[in-house]
């Protein structure tokens, strides 16, 4: 098999974003560890989901005994935003084979998402754009999973009593506010959080699904409304 | 959790995951994302986030604790400047943790 140029230059391209990569990834790694799963655990998830802030959410529900369902429920809900990289990538993968298709799709992540598209918005040569987002994506995936495995091995050094799981929601927080970024954004955060606040109460922690969902209703109402006060 | 359980917790989110990647590159031409579900979408992140976010500081032992007592809550409100300010994660976790630590060494029991 011959690597297209491009493929490199994808790599290239994504060096400067590995800056976030790494630590996080090594964050992820210390806080799997921090919930008591082992070393072959911790890899084993970051190689199958490879999803960051879902990974901490689970890890996060799990340090309050959260019942299985709601993990997966809430990683899902927070995976939706990978349905619109999907699709707005698609275009660009076209003329592969099913099986390219397939790994492409798995190393897809916020960041090559990010990257690869800023390129292709420049460029009209149609080859060069699923060797660029190859080149893009699997470095970025190479430096996650090297990342995590630092930072599982870190993480069997740092003690319980260092109250570690106060990092899920401070990198939540983090996560947050990057995606705040008009009005109803900050409406869809603001609902959601407070009915989580409230649903607390509800059991098996249903109310963070709960709030999730209408905190991204409350977001779209908010715009709906900004676009109607817009065009009249 | 049991092993197996959470070896199956892996495969079944690690799945769903996959399918959410995959899912219009695979049906390019075939069926459109309709636009109501892309307008959507924008606000997962930060309903979502904001909702595992708010409970983890207002609900520090499982149980509504809005007071100066509540130390995660002090320092959750100061890396909530931080990260308005920085969008860092590296750097919000670090001044989280050490308002955490400090209150703690200084008015803990």
């Amino acid at each position: 098999m011959h690597i297209h140029k491009d493929f490199f230059a994808g790599a290239r391209g994504s060096l400067p974003i590995l800056i976030g990569v790494v630590p996080f990834a090594m964050i992820s790694g210390v806080a799997a560890v921090s919930v008591g799963m082992t070393f072959f655990e911790t890899m084993g998830m970051s190689v199958l989901v490879f999803a960051g802030a879902s990974q901490l959410a689970i890890f996060q529900l799990m340090s309050v005994g959260s019942p299985w369902l709601i993990m997966v429920l809430t990683a899902w809900v927070i995976n939706l935003r990978f349905t619109m990289y999907s699709a707005t990538l698609a275009p660009y993968m076209q003329k592969l084979s099913t099986w390219r298709k397939a790994l492409l799709a798995y190393m897809l992540s916020d960041q090559a998402f990010g990257v690869s598209l800023s390129h292709f918005v420049a460029t009209r040569e149609e080859v060069s754009h699923r060797w660029f987002y190859f080149g893009s994506a699997a470095t970025i995936w190479g430096a996650w999973q090297i990342s995590a495995a630092i930072g599982a091995w870190l993480g069997a050094l740092v003690p319980a009593s260092w109250g570690f799981d106060f990092a899920f929601p401070l990198s939540f927080m983090a996560l947050m506010f990057a995606a705040l970024r008009d009005r109803p954004t900050v409406i869809a955060a603001l609902a959601g959080g407070l009915i989580a606040v409230l649903a607390k109460g509800l059991p098996y922690n249903i109310g963070l699904v709960l709030a999730t969902f209408l905190g991204i209703a409350s977001g779209y109402l908010a715009e709906s409304l900004q676009m109607r006060e817009a065009t009249q | 959790m049991s092993q197996s359980s959470l070896w199956l917790l892996f495969l079944v989110v690690g799945l769903g995951t996959f399918l959410q990647r995959f899912i219009f590159i695979y049906l390019f031409g075939k069926i459109e994302m309709p636009d109501w579900l892309r307008r959507a979408l924008r606000f997962v992140p930060a309903a979502a986030l904001a909702a595992l976010v708010f409970p983890a500081l207002t609900h520090p032992a499982g149980h509504l604790d809005i007071s100066t007592w509540n130390f995660r809550l002090l320092a959750g409100l100061g890396g909530a400047l931080v990260a308005w300010k920085s969008r860092n994660v590296m750097l919000t976790i670090l001044v989280g943790m050490i308002l955490l630590w400090a209150l703690e060494a200084a008015f803990g029991v």
